[in-house]
């Protein structure tokens, strides 16, 4: 997006490039490990025995997935330096693909036939945009409108008269099959429902991780794992993010831009419908109308808060699955309980701000974490009306405090037509 | 450069003919591919429309036109307001809770009420101007999370303060406006029993200052130059921040108004059943009839044209009403990829006309002097 690079982001890059060092190894599996325990930590405080539970987990990694796919979509759209907010909409063609095709054809079918109607929707996307010039945000909600619309219409057309279908919804759809590493889940389910401190939150989040996963989740980390070694492991890759940061630079240097914006915008499409079509297959094993719900935004949200880049999207994504998991599980008390962590959270938050002397910014995120803290204190749960916003106020609340740390890629968003730089 | 360009207007008329063309011509393959019965659908879409049909085409306008409006006040500027949705179902619910409690007698009643819609709007809008402002936040994903979010904290308010008459049915609501406060409406068409919304007058006067405000004011010509060229905006003094704020606040403001026709002109109180999905309608109806006051309206007429006359299809030809969404589509497409189109052809006709302008100048001026060009 245009406008989340803030002048003092692209000022602190220019003067001081290597004032960020790149994380060690050992830092993901000790944050993960860290997590565990904070969440151990609240279950124990609040008494909300979800928190780390390996349903919840599960739960989460299946709403994770479809956010993550759509993300994924726009890391690519983005790295090649066209804005996709059409997610939305090339999300709603694949889940009426993966149900056309899923319920004539069978589920692996559906899952192309979800692929297939993105692509159509980044085809459309890449016309108006790469081709034509169009605005890229323009393009993207009419792409949207569009597509809801073409969805509906398709599904009247096509699921009315079916056995279970209707104008609204399609029936039933076959399941993909499901995945368990053997010889896990007994052992661990034991040690989880013994509630000792840790060691069964830990249990919890390995079952969550290990049992019953679906075939589908396991291809969308494949597609997560492949997209970064094409993307920062090959040369087209390179060449594909030339095209975001310097199109003119990368034209001088003998690279078609024009083909690889369509091509990244196109596998763009493919990769947001195959999110639309795990809601579909294997989410709700039924099309329904306005299935995606915003996801495909809480996905180009997801991709920001990763800072374009795959490793950092996977955990948006997870975030907002958990968050998501968390009030359809546990309804209000599980996301009560995180307000615990969130109030925490924001008091280190400003201890951190007012040491580096940011008065401002600390006095803020100490007076919102009072306030946090004394809705915590002073009601027993939240309100079920508002539950169904709890990933969308994350996904404010962490750009509020994340989005001037952030870098996109130089040229995302304008507008390149060949030839331009002679 | 001149007022009057009879060529440029004729440009520009023709984008919008090219898009209806292709929508049509897309939509008859579409439904030739589907086996739906063509003629059927399009002599349905062309039928003349009766009186009451009129009146239905007025008023969607009419909300369509203050949606678009919204939108556009954002679009002028560079700023994408896709919370236009959120914006108005907010306001409205605060202005009909506002207005059922009938502190005010009668007409008073209703401009505080609306008073209260722009202020509740232009707050909620004022939250992503805030946060692209001060934090960086793109406007385009915090409107989109604001819509969901004000759909969570309407839905929550509207369970404290529904009627208390409503308890027990199915439909929740809030206290309906005393009578002295309703209007009931114009009747403009004649031969319909039915009666066009009253505040279509707000939609003429919103249009209007639109109009003026960003066309004849100093404080227009700084809001449309940052949004062409926020350099130069700087250069000229403008304080873009606060600019942005003034024209994100301003736009919730005029979405606000969105409900303001059904407050008062149909539900009388704020429920469950109250339109939604106008916000986004907006957006395509702005971007068909280029931000400009009157291209708007005719934009809002001819969605509103296509919407009524749809309900109609699923008797009369038996092919599903949601075929207008698509119609509706390629139309928007068509006409965003014209107006680029038009707007390169423009440039190059501009650049082919000053660069015959400069040679002929050149050929006047004796050759020593030119020879240092």
């Amino acid at each position: 997006m245009s406008a989340t690079l803030a002048p003092a982001a692209s000022d602190e890059v220019r003067t001081a490039p290597k004032r960020r060092r790149r994380l060690p190894i050992w830092f993901w599996p000790v944050a993960v490990v860290a997590g565990i325990f904070i969440l151990a930590v609240l279950r124990v405080v609040t008494g909300a025995n979800d928190l780390a539970s390996s349903g919840l987990i599960g739960a989460a990694i299946a709403l994770a997935v479809p956010i993550a796919l759509a993300g994924l979509g726009g890391l690519w759209s983005e790295r090649a330096g066209v804005v996709n907010i059409g997610l939305e909409g090339m999300m709603i063609l694949g889940t009426w693909g993966a149900a056309f095709f899923g319920y004539h054809m069978g589920a692996w079918m559906g899952i192309v036939g979800g692929m297939l109607c993105g692509i159509v929707g980044g085809l459309i996307h890449a016309l108006a945009t790469v081709t034509f010039g169009v605005d890229h945000i323009v393009s993207g909600v009419a792409l949207n409108i569009t597509a809801m619309g073409i969805a509906k219409y398709l599904a009247a057309r096509f699921f009315t008269g079916l056995p279970g279908g209707g104008v609204t919804q399609s029936p039933p759809l076959p399941a993909l099959p499901r995945l368990s590493v053997p010889g896990l889940a007994g052992p661990l389910g034991d040690l989880e429902q013994k509630r000792i401190f840790f060691v069964s939150d830990l249990a919890g989040v390995v079952r969550g991780l290990t049992t019953n996963i679906s075939a589908f989740t396991i291809i969308a980390v494949l597609l997560f794992i492949g997209t970064f070694y094409f993307l920062w492991r090959t040369p087209w890759g390179l060449r594909l993010r030339s095209c975001g940061e310097s199109p003119v630079a990368a034209e001088s240097l003998g690279v078609n831009v024009i083909k690889y914006k369509f091509l990244a915008v196109t596998t763009s499409g493919a990769l947001a419908g195959l999110g639309g079509a795990f809601l579909a297959l294997v989410a709700a094993n039924i099309y329904r109308d306005g299935q995606t719900g915003g996801r495909g935004y809480i996905g180009l949200a997801a991709m920001i808060f990763g800072n374009w880049r795959p490793g950092g999207l996977a955990a948006g994504s997870l975030l907002f699955g958990y968050t998501d998991a968390a009030r359809l599980r546990g309804g209000g008390q599980t996301v009560h309980a995180l307000l615990l962590a969130i109030a925490v959270l924001l008091l280190i938050v400003a201890a951190l701000q007012l040491r580096r002397g940011r008065r401002t910014q600390g006095y803020i995120a100490a007076i919102t974490a009072l306030v946090v803290g004394l809705v915590y204190f002073f009601t027993d749960t939240i309100p079920g009306e508002l539950l169904g916003a709890t990933p969308h106020i994350t996904t404010l609340l962490v750009l509020a405090f994340a989005a001037q740390r952030l870098r996109m890629p130089a040229a995302d968003g304008q507008i390149y037509r060949k030839g331009e730089g002679h | 450069m001149k007022r009057f360009e009879p060529r440029k207007i004729g440009l520009a008329l023709i984008a919008p003919a090219v898009a209806i063309l292709v929508a049509f011509l897309i939509t008859s393959l579409v439904l030739l591919v589907m086996g739906d019965p063509v003629m059927d659908v399009w002599r349905t879409m062309f039928q003349p429309p009766l009186p009451r049909h009129y009146v239905a085409m007025l008023n969607s306008a009419t909300v369509f036109y203050l949606s678009a409006v919204a939108v556009a006040i954002g679009f002028r500027m560079n700023l994408f307001n896709i919370g236009v949705d959120g914006q108005y179902r907010i306001a409205s619910f605060a202005a009909a809770v506002f207005a059922g409690q009938a502190w005010l007698p009668g007409f008073l009643n209703i401009i505080v009420a609306i008073i209260v819609a722009m202020a509740t709007g232009g707050l909620w809008a004022g939250i992503a101007g805030y946060l692209k402002v001060k934090r960086g936040v793109s406007e385009v994903i915090s409107t989109i999370m604001l819509n969901a979010i004000a759909t969570g904290l309407v839905s929550w308010l509207l369970a404290k303060a529904r009627d208390p008459e409503s308890i027990g049915s199915n439909e929740v609501h809030t206290r309906t406006i005393p009578e002295s406060s309703q209007l009931e409406g114009l009747a403009l068409v004649p031969g319909a029993s039915q009666k066009v919304y009253t505040l279509l007058l707000l939609a003429i006067l919103v249009g209007f200052a639109y109009w003026f405000v960003l066309g004849k004011t100093r404080f227009g010509f700084d809001l449309r130059a940052t949004g062409q060229s926020e350099t130069a905006a700087v250069a000229s003094g403008v304080n873009v921040k606060r600019m942005t704020m003034t024209a994100m606040v301003l736009s919730g403001a005029v979405a606000g108004l969105v409900g303001m026709p059904l407050l008062f002109g149909v539900y009388h109180n704020y429920g469950t059943t109250f339109q939604p999905g106008l916000g986004f309608a907006g957006i395509a109806i702005a971007l068909l009839g280029r931000n400009h006051p009157v291209g708007i309206a005719f934009a809002a007429l001819l969605w509103s044209y296509l919407e009524v006359q749809s309900n109609a299809l699923q008797i009369q030809a038996h092919v599903s009403k949601e075929i207008v969404f698509i119609i509706q589509g390629v139309i928007l497409f068509a006409v965003v990829i014209a107006y680029e189109v038009v707007r390169r052809a423009e440039v190059r006709m501009e650049q082919v006309k000053v660069a015959r302008e400069l040679a002929e100048k050149e050929q006047t001026v004796p050759a020593g002097q030119g020879a240092s060009a």
